[in-house]
């Protein structure tokens, strides 16, 4: 298994052992393979994500049997549902104890099922090469997606002969990649049709390397773009051309640029309900054009005018290479208005004082972010914030489809092991801090000098949001008193600390954080009636 | 709407269940579903009955192609394929009631295959709604047990739903 994740050019595994995995970790210290001890095992899965994300490379997370497994079933199926490449790997009890109940057994390919892009269960070492192979290839290629190895104990300590596959051969397996030459044709003839086209880009722009030939293709023909939440820093956020994030949650010019297009071009985005809350007005004002390596997707969320499966950067290569010349300025300059005015409002808004504005705070700190940096939003209100007013020249990580808590650290921990020489900041609330406030630990013990704002209200803010708007205002179970002195954990941790509560002290304090070589904890005074609208 | 999918799959552990997944996931229960080996032993086929208006169906399609140890997925049409199921039926029967039970057989070209004093076992092998016809026609007898195979089809002329080369 060593040799196979060699071969693989593997340099770093996130992971937690046990009784189970214990001979792969046996070999493991032979190897020059890194090995990451987080704090729980969904560390280490959200970790691989973060690393795979940053890397373009699958994420590699191992694992024991029964609760270290489950444990990192959270993890498996938010890298599931954002489609990010892992291979997990699980120990397993011996094969003759399979189903037995035995001690620290559970069926974790059944479990993991309905998640997993797809998953082994090895009952013989001959097939571990050629399994190995597979799951990399299955992993990264495609939709990308998680794909786990379960191990049985004995099966660890089988000696064979290796020799690890050139190629795979899985016959239900044909991956898509350049679209139906018939159907970019109808695509571009609908582009030049349209009056008030516009471009909507999902993180499928980032799995498929997209992001620079959209952005030429759309300077080319004049083409405004907005995201969904995945699909955030796809475009620079101060492009002429992007209007910002749609959706829920998303900016009010995002929201009504989709809403007066005439011609939607969706690229790698399966516009989930957080994204298009209402796909059956969209499908009735709209041409949608749809472009996905996924053909489920296609028709699964919003009924699509047209069809086009392929992968986001083979489709638009093809489709800037055709005349789709038009006169867009009227569309843009509408848009432009809607934009400004949005901007000043922003700004303009005033919080409490003792209190930072949220949004001014985010788009502070990212005009001091070096460049390339890597900026990974946790979930909850301090993600939204994050995702709205994110105007860095670098990556915007969070995880949209499952909206797990306490991804930042872990997966900020996964980009730095991937970038050493990058910026790498995780910005959480004090709920989704607390969620992973142990994987402090793994930043100190394997030095990752992780710079942490937490946005603190001492609410679970998004569900009193929830509570506020639906639920008549009865606030419950949303207090985090109790909550321990943040200064005192940094302390702990051996972490520099600072808290601000206002916006001058807050620039001071990010230049200090910024031009610190180690980790860094950045707790944020955020006033608790701040809501997200 | 009622739709007959016609599956090839890899041969091996965790398919079945992957499969039967995709359609307890959206709530919708499986009609029917017979699985069997084929001309190539490492290459199973399932044949999946099942309810779900058209969209739901369209997407259960496309999840299934999208199973690595899914090779092949085809929607069968009822009236261009030839469908057929087999059912035992153990009826009550006595000494009175034999005959017209077997009167009932042979019109509906069912086979006796098993008997006992007080009861009948009879084999069909036929188009769903003819095992159906047979069942309305014993019930009053009294139906001691039923086991049935789910459905099995096939496309109808020389077209065939076989590996791809």
């Amino acid at each position: 298994m060593v040799r196979c994740l060699e071969a693989e050019g593997v340099p770093v595994l996130f992971g937690y052992p046990g009784a189970t995995i214990a001979p792969f970790y046996d070999s493991l210290r032979a190897s020059k393979i890194r090995h990451v001890l987080t704090r729980t095992e969904q560390g280490a899965g959200h970790a691989a994500s973060g690393y795979a994300r940053i890397s373009g490379k699958p994420g590699v997370c191992v694992v024991t049997s029964g609760p270290g497994a489950t444990n990192l079933l959270t993890a498996i199926a938010t890298a599931y549902s954002d489609s990010i490449p892992l291979v997990a790997i699980t120990g397993q009890v011996a094969t003759y104890q399979l189903g037995r109940d035995v001690f620290q057994e559970v069926d974790t390919t059944g479990a993991a099922a309905p998640f997993t892009k797809y998953s082994y269960l090895v009952k013989s070492a001959v097939d571990l090469p050629r399994v190995f192979k597979e799951a990399f290839h299955i992993a990264s290629t495609g939709r990308k997606g998680p794909v786990l190895i379960d191990v049985p104990v004995d099966v660890q300590r089988q000696a064979i002969e290796f020799s690890y596959p050139e190629g795979v051969s899985i016959r239900g397996y044909k991956p898509p990649h350049a679209g139906h030459p018939l159907q970019i044709r109808k695509v571009a003839e609908a582009i030049r049709a349209a009056k008030r086209p516009l471009i909507c880009l999902g993180g499928g722009a980032f799995l498929s390397g997209a992001v620079d030939v959209v952005r030429a293709f759309a300077e080319k023909f004049s083409l405004p773009v907005v995201s969904t939440l995945m699909g955030v820093g796809a475009l620079p956020a101060d492009h002429p051309y992007y209007y910002g994030m749609l959706g829920m949650t998303g900016t009010t010019t995002g929201n009504i640029a989709i809403d007066r297009s005439d011609l939607l071009i969706l690229i790698g985005a399966r516009v989930g309900d957080r994204a298009i809350t209402r796909p059956d007005s969209v499908e009735k004002t709209t041409t949608v054009v749809h472009i996905d390596i996924d053909t489920a997707e296609i028709g699964k969320n919003v009924g699509a005018t047209i069809p086009l499966v392929g992968d986001a950067a083979a489709v638009v290569s093809k489709l800037s290479e055709m005349d789709l010349e038009g006169d867009r300025s009227e569309w843009l300059r509408e848009l432009d208005v809607h934009r400004a005015k949005e901007r000043e409002k922003t700004l303009a808004k005033q919080s409490k004082s003792g209190f930072l504005n949220p949004g001014a705070f985010v788009r502070m700190l990212c005009e001091k972010l070096p460049e390339n940096s890597v900026y990974v939003a946790d979930v909850g209100q301090n993600q939204i914030w994050s995702a709205r007013n994110f105007r860095a020249n670098g990556r915007f990580l969070t995880t949209g489809g499952m909206g797990t808590m306490g991804y930042s650290i872990p997966a900020a921990i996964g980009a730095k092991a991937a970038a050493p020489d990058r910026c790498v900041l995780a910005v959480c609330g004090d709920g989704s801090f607390q969620m992973s406030m142990n994987e402090l630990a793994t930043m100190r013990q394997h030095g990752f000098p992780i710079k942490i704002a937490i946005l603190r209200n001492g609410k679970l803010g998004m569900v009193l949001g929830i509570q506020r708007t639906a639920y008549g205002g009865r606030e419950f179970a949303v207090d985090l008193e109790g909550s321990p002195d943040f200064k005192l954990i940094a302390e702990a941790y051996g972490i520099e600390y600072q808290r601000v509560c206002d916006m001058e002290g807050a620039e001071k304090a990010v230049e200090r954080m910024l031009s610190s070589p180690g980790g860094y904890l950045l707790e944020c005074a955020i006033d608790p009636e701040e809501g997200v609208q | 709407m009622r739709s007959i999918l016609s599956v090839l799959v890899e041969n091996r552990a965790g398919v079945l269940a992957r499969t039967a997944g995709l359609f307890a996931r959206r709530g919708y229960n499986i009609e029917s579903l017979a699985v069997g080996e084929t001309e190539d032993a490492t290459v199973s086929r399932m044949t999946i009955v099942a309810q779900g208006d058209e969209r739901i169906m369209e997407q259960v399609e496309k999840q299934l192609n999208k199973q690595i140890d899914v090779i092949k997925v085809r929607q069968l049409n009822a009236e261009n394929s030839t469908r057929r199921e087999l059912a035992l039926i153990k009826v009550n029967a006595n000494t009175k009631t034999r005959g017209q039970i077997t009167d009932i057989c042979a019109i509906m070209k069912a086979e006796v295959v098993d008997l006992s004093p007080t009861t009948l076992t009879i084999e069909i092998a036929d188009r769903p709604e003819r095992v159906k016809q047979l069942l309305n026609m014993v019930e009053p007898y009294g139906i001691v047990e039923i086991v049935r195979t789910g459905m099995i089809a096939m496309e109808k002329g020389s077209a065939a739903i076989s590996l791809p080369e």
